[in-house]
């Protein structure tokens, strides 16, 4: 379980994050949702380290993380898998070398351990036998399922998903989201996707966080959304006519 | 500047601490001295031929004259050459081609976010990244600068026999005369120095690059600008400090 307490994050005279809680709990989808600028990002890099939060803190199963040096956080940062907006591959490393990156440098295991590895998490999400290829030679969603496939080499007990169907047609956005489903529940990892995409809401928000203004506007599930009067979250979930037809028939 | 040099110092600090696992820096270690070493011989060598010949014949054409022997031109060329030509011409020569590779590299990784995901993973990320780069710098540039020297020393004999301002054995009695191995000494210092200064303060500017490409651009750019502007220091101040 992940718990976030009470964090803000300002940048020179901007305050992005005001006071945010909340829990994050093992097994769950959780997504964090809002508006462009609403400090979505800025949480999720406040919680996994890569921006130090001005006040407030954050635990991973009751350890806290913030006020860890560096390398007391790298036993942590071994059990975290993050997908990254852009993917985050290394350019120079073929799809191989890339989801065997984390294991060279954090295992002991042989060669054709890792090897297994990297062959199972890529037919986990669906390439096999593209070990070889570059990500210059991949499209971009298979780029994100290699950036899925290294985050859950190291068989992470949590999961960061920064934005994963930004970029993507509606059928492969479905096919990631169902993938981040599906290992959430295979290996009952703490998952916290941050995402403006309706779709991932609806489809796999089991626990959801909208910000609002740098602030916790509403939490609540996939379920709980359609029936909200909170005006700003209605504002954002059924912006276009489509989906306030679709809320109109629930 | 002093916030700048503040963080170029602890940016090296962070570079220097102890590796995740020292078989993976290694392997970076081996692949930055090809990059570096390997990568850059075609231009050294054109470069050193060319400029050590036009020395030759520049020195050849201002000692011109009844009472200077024609073998001093070997003596100041072979001079010139192993204590400035080779290392500072080198040094600069490198910093446009080693820096702004070096700079625009890890440039494109900080914007990409490729940085990032190093150190979600737990990786020391200018640790693997910056030191492989200094330690091939620092090996791989005095190297450049030796065969810098013998190739700069031979293309002057080249210019004797091509032009024949000065007979090829005159140049070859004059490279012999009067050597001092301090000279070489000080080409190695220099070298070595300006091995680390390109590699550091290259990777300096682009581990901190913020934005876009354009950014990535400028700061290869001034990567390289500062670069030349310490080698030059450098050269001055290990020239007063050595000779």
């Amino acid at each position: 379980m992940i718990e976030v307490k009470d964090i803000y994050k300002t940048f020179g005279d901007n305050e992005v994050l005001k006071g945010i809680s909340v829990k994050f709990e093992a097994g769950k989808n959780n997504l964090i949702i809002g508006g462009s600028g609403s400090g979505k990002t800025t949480l999720l890099k406040c919680i996994v380290g890569l921006h130090e939060p001005t006040k407030g803190q954050v635990f991973f199963n009751g350890e806290n993380f913030t006020e860890m040096n560096f390398e007391e956080r790298v036993p942590i940062r071994t059990e975290i898998g993050m997908l990254f907006q852009n993917s985050a591959l290394f350019d120079s490393m073929t799809v191989e070398e890339n989801i065997m990156f984390p294991m060279n440098l954090f295992t002991n295991q042989t060669k054709a351990e890792k090897l297994d590895r990297a062959n199972f998490c890529l037919e986990r999400v669906n390439l096999k036998g593209k070990n070889k290829l570059f990500p210059a030679e991949l499209s971009g969603g298979m780029k994100k399922r290699v950036g899925i496939a290294r985050a859950i080499a190291m068989q992470p007990k949590y999961l960061f998903v920064d934005e994963p169907n930004s970029g993507l047609d509606p059928k492969t956005s479905i096919l990631i989201d169902e993938l981040i489903n599906e290992l959430t529940d295979e290996y009952n990892i703490t998952t916290v996707v941050v995402t403006h995409d309706m779709n991932s809401v609806m489809g796999i928000g089991e626990h959801i966080v909208f910000l609002h203004q740098g602030q916790k506007w509403w939490e609540g599930s996939n379920h709980e959304i359609a029936h909200t009067d909170n005006k700003e979250l209605n504002d954002f979930v059924f912006a276009s006519k489509f989906m306030q037809a679709a809320k109109d028939r629930l | 500047m002093f916030y700048s040099l503040g963080k170029y110092i602890l940016l090296l600090r962070l570079s220097f601490k102890k590796p995740e696992k020292f078989s993976v820096y290694w392997s970076e270690v081996m692949r930055e001295m090809v990059s570096i070493g390997i990568g850059s011989l075609a231009i050294i060598a054109i470069i050193s031929v060319f400029i050590g010949a036009a020395t030759t014949i520049q020195v050849a054409f201002q000692l011109s004259g009844p009472l200077v022997p024609q073998s001093v031109a070997g003596t100041i060329a072979r001079d010139s050459t192993i204590l400035e030509f080779s290392p500072t011409i080198s040094a600069l020569v490198l910093a446009g081609r080693i820096g702004s590779s070096i700079a625009s590299q890890i440039g494109t990784m900080r914007v990409t976010e490729q940085i990032d995901a190093l150190e979600i993973m737990g990786v020391n990320a200018p640790g693997y990244l910056i030191a492989p780069k200094i330690i091939a710098g620092m090996t791989m540039v005095p190297i450049l600068v030796v065969l810098s020297i013998v190739l700069g020393i031979s293309g002057g004999y080249i210019a004797c026999v091509v032009s024949g301002d000065i007979s090829p054995a005159d140049y070859v009695i004059g490279l012999r005369e009067g050597f001092i191995p301090l000279t070489v000494r000080v080409a190695m210092v220099k070298a070595i120095t300006f091995g680390f200064l390109i590699t550091s303060i290259c990777a300096y500017q682009g581990f901190y690059t913020s934005g876009g490409a354009l950014e990535v651009g400028q700061s290869s750019t001034s990567g390289v600008v500062y670069s030349c502007v310490m080698i030059l220091f450098a050269d001055l101040v290990i020239t007063r400090l050595m000779l």
